[in-house]
């Protein structure tokens, strides 16, 4: 018995949403064996990793924190991918969200009042959507590719950053320490309930998810968006403009991932340090894919990289598996995903072998 | 200037070019034959750790740099085969691969933190590099000479012999080229292969030559440069030569600037840290307004190619 991969007449849905799950099972036994064989213990990893943040209750409020940066960027990365914009640049974005937002957080450290963290998260959201808006004018005035200048942007703004804190932005009673000072309360995204670590950001993120799901399937700019991504030629014809919707999906991917970089700097961090740029930018990268470039499926993608974040520092301190090993997990769900895609387009069909002596 | 700075000066741009030109000359034959492979900052990883550890395990750099191309080269055929077996998206696979070899070198080299190996150095016998003249020539690692090797020998098989007159088919007009009769899928592979074995060494340059100690990390973004490159040099290997080394002398500038002091001292050093990328940025931007109309990109680049028959 052979097989056969054979074109379906039209892409299948189960396949479609069957695939990420598939994904993440299929990470969970590969994983395991990688592990073995490199010397570690490769169940006891997987069972670390991927069940212990779900079946500890005391996890759970890291699983909410975690997985909120991760959904916010994730769904404006999954909007600007829906319109073939390649913006892999949120890591930046995220990063100049939360210095705008922390400069307004520094002209009003001596003042109080509520209307300081608003403005501290217009800030932060304008700053991402600036940061955005650089690829967005090269790419519709120039043709410069995108890919690469969100990128390059990404390792520019974290000089920038050091140089703040080194310079400018230190705190003066730091003990010379390269960070800003620590927010005020009025500066400071409050907690959900007394006597928790859970933010407003986590409620946040399930808002700008739900939102953006509302936008993306109900509006014109939805359907703009993914129909010049989709069909460039049907979006001449039908009077989209292309360059209107690199513009928008660089400012909503932007300025999503801005708005993540100041809801970590004013609720987790409180303050910018040199080692505020944890990669959530690049990780959000999977998460978009991994929810099948759709803002509710965002949510639970974020979860799910949110679970090896925490399951990996679990495992670090239980059973000693590096830190490196959550980035081999959160690499190998994305190429699995990306492999067993072919299913959604393909059907694997079991052919007999040819009788001998046939021409090919 | 006196005449050892100048040499020094010219060994350090030397050092800092080779591992770009290596890079993308390998994503140069890749994207020559329609495939765009965005992990080459992934496999650069790959090949330091594993260049780094058959080094330090064996004691034999030429195994060191064969090994980094070997691992790089399997790496890049994790992407081939998603990509050209599957179809996959070019573009999300080339980030899954630069994020697996980013966590895989990281936990390779986790036994090596900190530890050295002796430069994989200079080939010539050292009298003929005592004179500071002789040094500029014969001063070098041989994957120096090895890369300025394979400049010569990407564009003679790319302009000059069949297969790469096949291989270039093959990114401007698969489905013509497939209808002749030739392997679309094959080639694309041989050419990923080829692609990241030379990213493999161009990894091991930086961690068995550029600084022999292991850190996380240590290409430092410097894969991503060498695929603007690419671009800069409208895919051509000569022209990649010349940007390989105008790359080399603006980070060497950064270096000399720090240590050099007076008004140079003046701007920060962050400033010259970003210079490289935001120097990427501008040349993009200027090739860009150059170009009048039609670009030079292979017709077929990170297209899926699906046969229909």
């Amino acid at each position: 018995m052979q097989f056969r991969l054979e074109r379906r007449a039209e892409p299948s849905r189960l396949m479609l949403y069957a695939a990420p799950v598939a994904a993440v099972l299929l990470t969970m036994v590969l994983g395991a064996v990688i592990f073995s064989l490199m010397g570690y213990n490769g169940v006891g990893a997987v069972i670390e990793i991927f069940t212990r943040p779900i079946t500890n209750p005391l996890k759970w409020q890291d699983l909410g924190i975690k997985a909120a940066p991760l959904i916010i960027i994730g769904v404006g990365l999954a909007i600007a991918y829906r319109a073939n914009v390649w913006n892999i640049g949120a890591e930046g974005q995220y990063v100049a969200g939360a210095m705008a937002g922390t400069a307004v957080a520094l002209l009003t450290m001596g003042m109080e009042g509520p209307w300081i963290l608003p403005a501290m998260i217009v800030a932060g959201v304008l700053g991402g959507m600036l940061w955005g808006a650089i690829p967005a004018l090269l790419k519709t005035q120039l043709d410069v590719n995108e890919i690469l200048t969100s990128l390059m942007l990404n390792y520019a703004i974290i000089q920038l950053l050091g140089y703040l804190l080194r310079g400018p932005w230190r705190d003066p009673m730091g003990f010379s320490f390269p960070q800003t000072p620590l927010f005020t309360a009025s500066q400071s995204l409050p907690y959900l309930w007394r006597g928790t670590i859970m933010h407003w950001g986590v409620p946040i993120a399930l808002v700008v998810a739900l939102l953006a799901w509302f936008v993306m399937s109900r509006s014109v700019f939805g359907f703009q968006v993914k129909v010049v991504g989709s069909a460039p030629n049907a979006a001449r014809y039908g009077g989209f403009s292309a360059k209107r919707t690199i513009w928008l999906a660089l400012l909503v991917s932007g300025g999503l991932a801005g708005l993540a970089g100041i809801l970590e700097a004013a609720g987790p961090f409180r303050q910018l340090v040199p080692g505020f740029n944890t990669g959530y930018g690049f990780t959000a990268i999977i998460v978009a894919f991994l929810g099948r470039l759709n803002p509710l499926g965002a949510i639970a993608a974020g979860l799910v990289l949110a679970i090896t974040y925490v399951g990996g520092e679990i495992a670090q301190t239980t059973i000693g598996l590096p830190s490196a090993a959550t980035g081999i997990f959160q690499a190998l769900m994305l190429f699995l995903l990306l492999a067993g895609d072919i299913f959604v387009r393909y059907r694997l069909k079991a052919v007999a072998p040819r009788p001998a002596g046939e021409a090919a | 200037m006196s005449p050892d700075l100048a040499v020094a000066i010219v060994v350090a741009i030397v050092g800092v070019s080779t591992p770009i030109l290596l890079a993308a000359l390998g994503e140069l034959v890749v994207e020559k034959a329609g495939v765009l492979n965005l992990g080459v900052e992934g496999m650069m990883l790959m090949g330091a750790v594993i260049g780094f550890a058959m080094a330090a395990s064996t004691g034999n750099p030429w195994l060191g740099v064969l090994a980094a191309a070997v691992a790089a080269a399997l790496g890049a055929l994790i992407f081939g085969f998603l990509t050209l077996s599957l179809s996959a998206n070019q573009v999300a696979t080339g980030l899954a691969l630069t994020i697996f070899g980013t966590g895989f070198s990281a936990l390779a080299g986790k036994a090596f933190l900190g530890k050295t190996i002796p430069v994989f150095g200079a080939v010539f016998p050292p009298e003929l590099a005592q004179h500071p003249f002789g040094r500029v020539f014969f001063g070098y690692s041989p994957i120096v000479y090895f890369s300025l090797f394979m400049v010569v020998a990407v564009w003679w098989f790319l302009t000059r012999t069949r297969a790469g007159l096949i291989l270039r088919a093959v990114g401007e007009n698969d489905a013509s080229a497939h209808s002749i009769g030739y392997s679309v899928v094959g080639v694309r592979y041989g050419a990923v292969a080829f692609g990241g074995a030379m990213a493999g060494v161009a990894g091991a340059y930086f961690s068995m030559v550029g600084t022999p100690m292991w850190a996380e990390n240590l290409t430092a973004g410097r894969g991503w440069i060498a695929l603007a490159l690419v671009v800069f040099a409208a895919w051509r290997p000569y022209r990649l030569l010349a940007g390989a080394y105008l790359f080399g002398a603006v980070m060497t500038l950064e270096l000399h600037a720090k240590a050099a002091g007076g008004w140079f001292s003046v701007v920060p050093p962050e400033a010259w840290a970003a210079l490289p990328y935001l120097a990427t940025i501008f040349v993009l931007v200027a090739i860009s307004m150059r170009r009048s109309g039609s670009t030079s990109a292979p017709a077929c680049l990170g297209k899926p190619f699906l046969p229909t028959a």
